[in-house]
């Protein structure tokens, strides 16, 4: 399989190990990510925030230019895929923001790009076919599947059901690890309000950590740059903030997938989270 | 308590909400409070979700744009995907949000909207955003210079800070995409 692939700003440095361990595993899978030549940033919350013709302009063009490649395009990150989504269904609604975009930017606007989750891609490989390649099963790891907003919701533009999503929850039983049953998997974890309104994102979060400890998960698995970083980079200050003392270590899926293939942890970036995943690991002989 | 707001009644106001956010009409909101029910940033709001569409019925312009509900607003989308009527308060808030900087009424989201702003600067100047530098120049204009300190040295040791922007070709295409924004703003 050929697909476009939008990595998204915080895959080139905050959240590079994601990066990573996307382009490995789908290299071992057979699934060939073509980058998408001179990408731009989709805009994320501040400009739907700022600006309703930029926030759907900046994703266009990622739109335009996967189109004129012939190719669908994969989203790792889930705030990115919301608003290539979000922009797509506006552009196919109105017509004239579609022509203004076209002619500003000078390439035509087809809307025939398919936008998926990387996610949905990696499911779309089949189940069986990703246990096939389990060598190092998870076996006695716990882990909780934490999906967020923007890949779930609004409906009709999430990629799994906004209330109850379980697509990865499946993907990842693939490695043989427990998931547990949570009721946080799809709360908000304040990402858009890191910077400007921190106090009320730490809560958010800290909540997320309690919830996913509580269910007696060994670790968390995301599927969002936004997620992992607020939930793991940020734990230091949750603990600091509210005198607690978690210590979750957060994976993005595909990295939980490739360890299970018996690929490298470091070539996956497991050596660059904030909260060591060695210690969760060691459940599994790890 | 509804009823016994400081603000004139604005019913343009509703109109222009309604517009900006392309609902059909926000008269169905019977105030059920599902959105108010599964929204996280509650805690921190003046408003409750619910309320800001029933002042909104009541065209309360002033209250609803000076809230501090609009700026703790997520944007996470639980009050959309759950409202029995179909409103989509996540794109109300939002319009709220367009609505309220672009009238300089910015007071309680001072810090939401200087990140905006520095972010939308970071796509302009570079095509995509430089993590670093946004960082930087947030913690700096608002005299938190030390509060990313520990995270920032931890970053930098995993190799997550990038020097310097990877600016794509098609930055000169982005120029025109916000020369039009600001064209559409002063129409
Ligand atoms: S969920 Fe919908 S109908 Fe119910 S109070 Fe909120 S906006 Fe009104
Ligand atoms: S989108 Fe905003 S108002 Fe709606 S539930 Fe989320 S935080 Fe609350």
């Amino acid at each position: 399989m050929r697909i476009g692939y939008y990595p998204g700003c915080s895959l080139q440095s905050s959240a590079r190990e994601y990066d990573l361990a996307t382009r490995l595993v789908t290299r071992y899978l057979g699934v060939q990510l073509v980058d998408i030549p001179d990408w731009n940033c989709c805009g994320a919350s501040a400009a739907h925030s700022t600006d309703p013709f930029l926030a759907v302009a900046l994703p266009a063009r990622n739109l335009i230019l996967a189109s004129e490649m012939g190719l669908d395009v994969t989203v790792p990150c889930a705030a990115c895929y919301h608003r290539l989504r979000v922009a797509q269904r506006e552009l196919t609604h109105d017509r004239d923001l579609s022509e203004k975009v076209a002619e500003v930017l000078g390439r035509p606007y087809r809307g025939t790009v398919r936008i998926y989750s990387l996610l949905e891609t990696m499911t779309g490989i089949g189940l069986e076919q990703l246990a096939a390649q389990i060598v190092r099963p998870l076996k006695g790891l716990r882990v909780a599947c934490y999906y967020g907003c923007l890949l779930v919701r609004p409906p009709g533009i999430g990629c799994d059901d906004p209330e109850n999503p379980e697509s990865m929850d499946r993907l990842v039983e693939t490695t043989k690890a427990e998931t547990v049953s949570w009721g946080y998997k799809n709360e908000c974890c304040g990402g858009a309000l890191i910077f400007g309104a921190r106090e009320v994102a730490l809560r958010l979060v800290r909540d997320i950590l309690r919830n996913a400890t509580g269910a007696g998960a060994h670790a968390i698995v995301c599927a969002c740059p936004l997620c992992q970083s607020n939930l793991d980079l940020r734990q230091g200050q949750v603990n600091k903030m509210f005198g607690t003392n978690f210590a979750v270590p957060v994976f993005y899926f595909p990295q939980l997938l490739g360890l299970a293939m018996g690929l490298n942890p470091r070539d996956l970036g497991l050596t660059t989270h904030f909260v060591d995943p060695q210690r969760a690991l060691r459940v599994v002989g790890g | 308590m509804l009823l016994g707001g400081k603000d004139k009644p604005d019913p343009a106001f509703l109109e222009a909400v309604v517009r900006a956010s392309g609902q059909k009409t926000l008269a169905h909101c019977y105030q059920c409070g599902k959105c108010t029910a599964g929204c996280p940033t509650t805690f921190a709001m003046d408003y409750k979700p619910n309320r800001i569409i029933r002042m909104l019925q009541l065209g309360r312009k002033e209250e609803v744009l000076g809230s501090r509900t609009i700026w703790v607003c997520a944007a996470c989308f639980t009050c959309s995907t759950r409202c029995p009527c179909n409103i989509d308060v996540a794109q109300v808030m939002d319009s709220l949000r367009v609505i309220a900087r672009r009238e300089g009424k910015t007071g309680l989201g001072r810090g939401v909207v200087l990140f905006n702003d520095l972010f939308l600067l970071s796509v302009r100047r570079n095509g995509r955003v430089f993590e670093t530098g946004l960082a930087l120049s947030f913690n700096l204009r608002r005299k938190t210079f030390f509060r990313d300190a520990e995270l920032g040295r931890f970053m930098f040791t995993r190799g997550k800070l990038r020097f310097t922007p990877d600016r794509p070709k098609g930055v000169r295409e982005l120029a025109r995409l916000f020369a039009k924004a600001e064209e559409k703003v002063e129409e």
